[in-house]
């Protein structure tokens, strides 16, 4: 597999993963509102991810952008660890989102400056939905935070449970060292500090405690994945992969 | 105002506003139908919802999810608009909670297969427009605006579905069998939505009398089944129904009998997923309760209200 794919997936993973999840709110949105803005937010997501399906597709040369979701198996998905991990209650999917958003806007910041111009496409398109996205979340945070003692313990929880899967974000290995020399990728080691300053002014607005460091996982990027994975990605592709010959 | 000038007005063809003088029965009729509307959009959204994530393609899903959030929002502007009624969105919630409200039946049914997806557009959506664009004539203002707005999207809705069928009939062996078992399984129950004979249906006339209804559940049924028959062969499905017979006389499809004991038994609670909706529903309110209160709260320490 070529780097540049590589790097492309990777991306795309994180839409498509994190896409899947939200949908799951569909009908189940503590408010009809709410259902809405995370309908909204999902499909974003999709829209991102076939966005940079198609332009791993067009590397790739054979598959499709559809066979690029639905026919690999979790070994060969290079999504964060964070982004399939289970919703779980609003207020974790919303710490989650926090989490994710935060970075991403910063990513796709400088995404948007890369040398390759689908890339730099992509992000600055996608950058004007996470911009809403991040928005989103951090509101909702600083909301169930500084809302009833309840909700306060229980996003406290959530982000005490999350903080684990954030080191990923800013790990630098091979292909990233690559597509930073040729100035196509984001170092996103340099990222980590607003990225900490952004969530610590958040947190603090929101009442909540920073958890301390603890013991991170990290992995997803090289398709090292919990079993939630595999079960989001058995249903997602249940029917194509079922019918193998069918076009829908 | 009184029920001479209230009824001029509407002979006339003027709309009634939020705020004009009207008989209570004509308010009582519309909060039961608007919230009726209302509570189908958001039920409806389950059946439907359960098949984003195994949506079979990128293009697929994503059709599907604008399609179900366009639902959410229809119910967005049909709770507003009842709410011009004088009835809170909450007391909307518990009736249908408590089972004094209802929705259409139609969504009490399962969706067994992708096909589903199709048959849904097609005929649910289908029936639901003939509906709607009759409504877009009903007295109430706020309800007509509200039908104006959402007939337009529903008539991509219907598209989508037709789309999904249509390749569907086309596609595989198998994809062929789904187009054909969801379109048997969903055609009865479809033009059940109009609801009863009009000889059957009590309400009726005060509802052409006030023009909250334009046309009858017949007229608007008949209406339905000639529009979508011939859309049925073209992609070369089976309506399963052996009567059903183009009348050169009438100028209309003579169809079979409709089975109301059926009808009436998913209307009373005893359809296949009647529990299933409502208990969706409610668990998804109740476990919202927290968020809800949390942002009450943070609201009034903030003074946002």
């Amino acid at each position: 597999m070529s780097t540049l794919l590589k790097y492309t997936l990777r991306i795309a993973d994180n839409s498509l993963i994190l896409g899947q999840r939200m949908a799951e709110w569909c009908s189940k949105g503590p408010t009809l509102e709410e259902d809405i803005a995370m309908s909204n937010i999902a499909l974003d997501l999709f829209g991102q991810a076939n966005g940079f399906l198609e332009y791993a597709s067009k590397i790739d040369g054979q598959k499709t952008a559809d066979d690029l979701a639905f026919k690999r198996d979790a070994s060969n998905f290079y999504n964060f660890c964070l982004v399939e991990v289970e919703n779980g209650h609003f207020g974790n999917t919303m710490i989650r989102s926090l989490l994710f958003d935060t970075f991403y806007l910063l990513f796709y910041k400088e995404l948007s400056k890369s040398q390759d111009e689908n890339l730099s496409a992509l992000a600055f398109k996608s950058l004007k939905e996470i911009k809403y996205h991040f928005r989103h979340s951090q509101n909702w945070i600083i909301r169930l935070g500084d809302g009833t003692k309840e909700s306060n313990k229980k996003v406290q929880e959530s982000l005490n449970n999350l903080w684990k899967y954030t080191d990923e974000f800013f790990e630098i290995d091979n292909v990233d060292q690559i597509m930073i020399d040729q100035k196509i990728g984001v170092n996103t080691s340099l990222l980590k500090k607003e990225w900490t300053e952004i969530i610590e002014s958040t947190i603090n607005e929101a009442k909540l405690i920073k958890p301390s460091t603890i013991k991170m996982i990290t992995g997803g990027r090289d398709g090292k994945h919990s079993n939630k994975l595999s079960s989001l990605l058995k249903e997602m592709q249940y029917l194509p992969r079922k019918y193998p010959n069918a076009k829908w | 105002m009184s029920e001479k000038l209230f009824q001029e007005k509407i002979d006339s063809e003027k709309k009634i506003e939020p705020k004009d003088w009207m008989p209570e029965k004509y308010r009582q009729h519309l909060i039961r139908q608007i919230s009726q509307h209302a509570h189908s959009e958001i039920i409806g959204m389950q059946p439907e919802g359960q098949w984003i994530n195994r949506a079979p393609s990128l293009r697929a899903k994503m059709i599907l999810l604008a399609k179900v959030q366009d639902e959410a929002g229809h119910g967005l502007y049909l709770y507003s608009a009842c709410e011009t009624l004088g009835i809170s969105r909450k007391e909307l919630i518990n009736q249908l909670h408590e089972e004094r409200a209802k929705y259409s039946s139609i969504f009490n049914y399962p969706t067994l297969n992708w096909a589903d997806m199709g048959a849904i557009g097609w005929l649910v959506d289908g029936a639901a427009i003939v509906n709607q664009v009759s409504l877009q004539r009903t007295s109430y203002g706020p309800y007509s605006r509200g039908m104006i707005k959402i007939c337009k999207e529903e008539s991509f809705h219907q598209r989508q579905g037709y789309e999904i069928m249509a390749e569907m009939a086309n596609g595989t062996k198998e994809q062929k069998a789904m187009a054909q078992d969801a379109l048997n399984r969903f055609w009865w129950p479809s033009i059940m939505m109009f609801g009863p004979h009009d000889a059957d249906s009590p309400r009726t006339g005060n509802a052409m009398k006030w023009k909250i209804k334009r046309q009858t559940n017949d007229e608007l049924r008949q209406s339905f089944i000639d529009k979508t028959v011939p859309q049925a062969q073209v992609i070369g499905l089976t309506i399963p129904d052996p009567d059903l017979k183009w009348n050169e006389q009438r100028g209309h499809y003579d169809f079979g009998e409709i089975d109301w004991k059926e009808f009436w038994n998913v209307v009373n609670g005893n359809g296949p997923c009647n529990k299933e909706r409502l208990d969706h529903h409610k668990r998804a309110h109740n476990e919202g309760r927290w968020v809800r209160e949390a942002a009450k709260v943070y609201a009034e320490k903030n003074k946002l209200n």
